[in-house]
């Protein structure tokens, strides 16, 4: 039995992957700012499967009680084997890049405190040479475009930390997993037209799931995404830059 | 979202809602009585007429209320949040040995939806209706209050949001008793038949030992073939009587277009075909529940193959007595108009009393018809179908109606005064508005 914290555990990617993990018996610790919205999805999660599940409310803009958080989970499940970060939020780019406190704001939510929490699960992980980091990041954070620079700007921080982050932590057995998902059908994308693109939570959180198991690097999911990005990498800045992306 | 996507199953009539609000979180509900205008919940949108619709009104998404609350293994106790649609229940419980204790034809819709419509299905003779099941519920009101309702709290509101159409508030949970199953599969029999007095005869001896009773009629057969069609049974397929097969592995299929594929022509092939299928009198089959329970699930937005202009379903109950001629009349009717409907299902009502103050099921003899819209011909059709029932004491179905007329509507639901004291004060429906005008004698 496994001991799996999950950060943002409310979202609806993050539920998916946590019916999972309960499915198997493992132990959670769920974390989102809003505990009767944790209470909801620990039900759900209990009603339909026997395991352990704690719940603890949290803002992750708290960033001086993440290291307090870590010890909570670790004290209370008795240790720790795995940890998803998975909050988030999908800032209205035009609104954002107007005003300089909301994309600090976005960056602090998006990229500072995801970095924050990783640090300290790789630092715990680390001493315990074993372990798995799994962080959702974004295909947003591949290239930056007009439409959506500064979330993308903030996933990709994400991602090159993370890149490092494996790069150190594979010495000691731990592995780092980087999500990259596509537009999903979520309350977060809620107010945008839907495309045959769109995936949906389960299929998303189902990846995340098998990623996690198999410690795999880099999970773009739907992978049809791995190949969208990559034509997309490759388009030539001076042709790039005059694209309405 | 898209508040075009909020349609009726029928996608007749195509009234449209000035907003769509959505909710998330079953402890998160919104003030209701701060929007501008009435409000209505709304899910899936399977019910075919006006009922789920609220033109220029505010639609309260509900399927986002997707979660399990609990399950007490002992009594089969479940709760569930509003929205959880029956198909993620038997996902969930079927494998683990339990069952819907009453299912309609689709599994896509939300739990909400049968308690506010109090949905039957094939085994309404020995279990009543979706109602008869449940044991309690919330309903957040636009008073702010959060209501328990059951046979014990709040009884009136109980009574009253069972087949209350979602008028009374919205539901945000509900605990009802699941039923255990020993399998995923039912040992079914198909049996034709060639009149309706042979439905009748079929009917009464079938009724007796198999839970599950439905059948199909051919609606464009005429003459000495009036009333011809194939009566389906079945039961629970316990493992140690019959082989169980290995699960189905089937994707579904989606209607990729709107185009008016159903039409005179192809119901007629449809249904000469359908009933010739069958070769033996009487085929038995070990079949999963889903070609059981809802064959047509399998291709997702059937409804499109009606075309644009969408399509009616003409339910009716009507009491025991002289049904056999009622029956009849009616199919001469239709048979008679060319407009023939493609599906169209018979099934015996039991007598076991839903709690619900509107409900449709009642002790006699129900019909489901399918029609093409097409314009003033085929209401003008319907409401000659209307005297039939209305002369035989029968009702209309309220969840699959978009065009019976008030004075009908008031007829058949005499109740409806007494129903209107505990409507929410913030909502209201389409259908609501249509069959509670005023009637000038």
């Amino acid at each position: 039995m496994k001991k799996i914290m999950i950060f943002g555990a409310a979202s609806a990617i993050a539920q998916e992957t946590a019916k999972l993990f309960a499915r198997d018996g493992e132990n959670l610790f769920l974390v989102d700012m809003n505990i009767g919205r944790l209470e909801a999805v620990r039900d759900d999660i209990l009603s339909r499967f026997k395991t352990k599940i704690e719940i603890y409310e949290m803002n992750a803009l708290d960033f001086d009680k993440h290291q307090e958080l870590f010890d909570k989970a670790i004290q209370t499940l008795g240790g720790l084997d795995a940890v998803l970060i998975a909050h988030g939020t999908l800032p209205d780019q035009i609104k954002t890049q107007e005003a300089q406190e909301m994309i600090i704001r976005e960056f602090n939510i998006n990229c500072v405190s995801v970095i924050s929490l990783a640090s300290i699960a790789a630092n715990y992980f680390e001493k315990k040479k074993e372990g798995c980091i799994a962080v959702i990041s974004s295909v947003a954070g591949d290239r930056g475009r007009q439409s959506n620079y500064i979330y993308g700007a903030a996933k990709g921080g994400v991602t090159t930390f993370l890149q490092g982050l494996r790069n150190r932590m594979t010495h000691s057995g731990v592995s780092v997993v980087t999500i990259k998902p596509g537009m999903v059908d979520t309350p977060m994308t809620a107010h945008l037209p839907k495309s045959p693109l769109f995936a949906k939570p389960g299929v998303v959180g189902k990846g995340i799931y098998k990623a996690m198991l198999s410690g795999k690097a880099v999970a773009y999911l739907p992978g049809y995404w791995r190949l969208i990005m990559f034509i997309i990498k490759m388009i030539p800045e001076w042709i790039f830059k005059k694209m309405k992306l | 979202m898209i508040i075009g996507d909020y349609e009726s199953w029928g996608r007749y009539p195509k009234y449209k809602p000035n907003d769509v609000f959505s909710v998330y979180w079953r402890n998160e509900i919104p003030d209701l009585g701060k929007f501008p205008n009435k409000i209505l919940p709304y899910a899936w949108g399977k019910s075919y007429g006006d009922s789920c619709l609220n033109e220029n009104g505010i639609l309260i998404d509900t399927k986002n209320l997707s979660k399990f609350i609990s399950f007490d293994e002992e009594n089969g106790l479940f709760r569930c949040e509003a929205g959880v649609t029956l198909a993620s229940i038997l996902d969930f419980f079927v494998p683990r040995g339990w069952f819907l204790s009453v299912t309609p034809g689709t599994k896509f819709i939300s739990v909400a939806g049968a308690v506010a419509n109090d949905v039957h299905g094939k085994n309404h003779h020995n279990s009543g209706s979706f109602g008869c099941h449940v044991t309690k519920f919330e309903l957040v009101r636009s008073s702010g209050e959060r209501l328990i309702c059951s046979n014990e709290e709040n009884t009136e509101l109980f009574k009253a949001t069972i087949g209350g159409l979602g008028l009374t508030g919205l539901i945000t949970w509900v605990e009802f008793k699941l039923k255990p199953c020993p399998s995923a599969f039912f040992a079914m029999e198909s049996e034709k038949f060639y009149n309706v007095d042979e439905f009748f005869d079929i009917n009464d001896k079938s009724e007796k030992t198999f839970d599950y009773t439905v059948s199909w009629v051919d609606c464009t057969a005429s003459g000495s073939s009036l009333g011809r069609g194939i009566y389906n049974r079945g039961n629970h397929a316990h493992p140690e009587e019959y082989e169980i097969p290995k699960l189905p592995n089937q994707k579904l299929k989606s209607f990729p277009f709107d185009a008016a594929f159903i039409n005179s022509f192809s119901v007629n092939v449809f249904n000469m075909l359908y009933f010739n299928k069958q070769i033996n009198r009487i085929e038995k089959n070990v079949v999963h529940y889903d070609p059981f329970f809802y064959p047509l699930d399998a291709v997702l937005h059937w409804n499109k193959a009606y075309g644009k202009q969408g399509f009616l379903q003409y339910q009716f109950v009507v009491p025991f007595g002289n049904e056999k001629d009622t029956i009849r009349e009616i199919l001469k009717q239709v048979s008679g108009s060319g407009m023939s409907s493609f599906l169209t299902v018979l099934k015996t009502f039991g007598d076991m009393k839903s709690p619900g103050m509107l409900s449709f099921p009642r002790p006699g003899v129900t019909m489901a018809i399918d029609f093409r819209m097409n314009g003033d011909k085929t209401l003008k059709f319907l409401e000659s179908l209307d005297s039939i029932v209305r002369e035989s004491g029968g009702v209309i179905y309220p969840a699959k109606d978009a065009r019976m007329s008030a004075e009908d509507f008031q007829k058949f639901y005499p109740q409806w005064t007494e129903f209107e004291k505990y409507i929410d004060p913030a909502f209201s429906s389409s259908f609501w508005r249509r069959v509670t005008k005023k009637i000038n004698n």
